[in-house]
């Protein structure tokens, strides 16, 4: 039985139990978040895993063996020990900011599953501001990242939290205009739109030269700069900032943060299939096996990056944001206008 | 109107199950503060001062420019969606106002401000 029925069944059995129709579908939102929610936590903690595997068999090592077949139960292990760990707040720390800081990371990763399409009829609300909506939510990262850096009072901390909102906020603007061009396309805001518009392989707009292959790589390169990945995990750089925004926590706090950051990793790639590949659609299997067996390799392409890349230097980071991709991404924007209009490649 | 319900309900059930998890792992985890334990901490040192002051205006001119070019997407983005309608005339009208925008860039680089010095 496909998914898709089963969420189906389920609703009608609610509606039939007599309930007012307003509180059915509340009920079936909750329902909803509570399963984007646990689906989620076991996302990044199979994530966690396979970023370490990944990285252990680029240098050759095997990573976590001993804790089950491959080591499979290792971040099972983390998340418990994170669970009973002491949670420590500075006592020079501003509280309510230092509070809350974690929580926002979070709801910002986790309100963008709103409008992500996992399969064929799998979304749990199609908004018809779709993307647009996912972009705002999400650009909601860095005032958390502001809010751990300046609520910790603690200079790496304060220094890796304004790095991190310079260098997203630097990054969001190629992504945007990327984004843009796809949306010039599809001429439709929404995820579901967007994936029907490219029905066939042949119409992935990535294949729709030129203008597809280089949104597609402004887009990766913007998105992992978002994420604070190397390439560009200058926030993070541990051989100078320790740890950067996230020094001062422990416990669930830090997790919240972990959990996030691995969250907006498989966001960033689910849009970019979304956008890119097709979403959902292929041949012959499920089209939510589809959808994740797409996000998955480019969330493997994420990690790749970061076990070839060396780390940039801040000035180069800013500069090629500005300089380059800034400009790129304008130029392929007005060529994508162009594309449309002509009715190149407008299948 | 009705889908945007789910942003509410997401929201609060967000902030609800973040807030559940502090709580849980509230009751598991040992508590024992003290003085040095909840220092600062500035690689085993005592910390020198306080760390909110003053810092350097590069970042607040990045986030000038990004409000302008963040603005500048949100008026891309009716323009991209109604694209297909308004043809060849909301093409024009695009270029002429990206290119105004290039030129800030333009000026915006050769003022040196986009040097992260």
């Amino acid at each position: 039985m496909e998914i898709t029925e089963i969420f189906k069944y389920l609703y009608e059995q609610l509606a039939a139990s007599g309930l007012p129709q307003v509180w059915v579908d509340i009920v079936a939102l909750a329902c909803a978040g509570v399963i984007v929610f646990g689906f989620l936590a076991v996302v990044a903690l199979f994530l966690v895993w396979w970023e370490r595997k990944v990285s252990a068999h680029i240098q050759q090592r095997f990573g976590p063996m001993r804790t089950g077949w491959h080591g499979w139960r290792q971040t099972i292990a983390d998340a418990i020990k994170l669970l009973q760990k002491e949670d420590i707040i500075p006592t020079l720390a501003d509280r309510p900011v230092f509070f809350w800081a974690p929580v926002i990371a979070f709801v910002a990763a986790f309100m963008a599953y709103i409008t992500i399409p996992f399969g064929d009829g799998l979304i749990v609300a199609d908004l018809n501001i779709g993307i647009l909506f996912i972009v705002a939510i999400t650009s909601f990262t860095v005032i958390s990242l502001l809010m751990a850096g300046w609520g910790s009072n603690n200079k790496y901390a304060l220094l890796g939290g304004m790095r991190s909102a310079a260098q997203v906020v630097s990054y969001e603007v190629p992504m945007v205009v990327a984004i843009c061009s796809i949306v010039l396309f599809a001429g439709s805001l929404s995820m579901v739109d967007i994936v029907q518009s490219q029905a066939m392989i042949y119409q992935w707009y990535l294949f729709r030269l030129p203008f597809g292959p280089i949104a597609f790589i402004i887009y990766i390169i913007a998105g992992t700069a978002e994420t604070n990945r190397t390439p560009f995990d200058l926030p993070e750089a541990e051989q100078e900032l320790v740890a950067g925004f996230n020094i001062e926590y422990s416990g669930m706090k830090f997790a919240m943060f972990f959990l996030a950051e691995f969250i907006n990793m498989f966001t960033v790639s689910a849009i970019g299939t979304t956008l890119f590949l097709g979403g959902w659609q292929g041949p012959f299997l499920p089209s939510w096996m589809w959808f994740l067996g797409k996000t998955l390799f480019l969330v493997f392409v994420l990690m790749w990056f970061r076990w070839t890349y060396p780390r940039l230097r801040v000035d180069q980071l800013m500069e090629f944001s500005w300089k380059f991709l800034l400009p790129i991404s304008f130029a392929n924007l007005i060529l994508a206008g162009l594309m449309k209009y002509s009715g190149w490649f407008n299948w | 109107m009705a889908q945007y319900a789910a942003v509410l309900i997401f929201l609060l059930l967000g902030i609800g199950l973040v807030l559940v998890t502090f709580f849980v792992a509230r009751l598991i985890r040992p508590a024992n503060p003290y003085k040095a334990k909840n220092q600062t901490y500035e690689c085993a040192e005592q910390p020198v001062g306080d760390s909110w002051v003053q810092f350097n205006n590069r970042f607040y001119i990045f986030a000038l420019l990004f409000v302008i070019f963040d603005v500048e997407a949100v008026f891309l983005f009716p323009w991209a969606v109604a694209f297909g309608q308004l043809g060849l005339f909301a093409l024009i009208e695009m270029v002429i106002f990206i290119f105004i925008l290039v030129i800030g860039l333009i000026y915006a680089w050769k003022k040196g401000v986009l040097k992260w010095v």
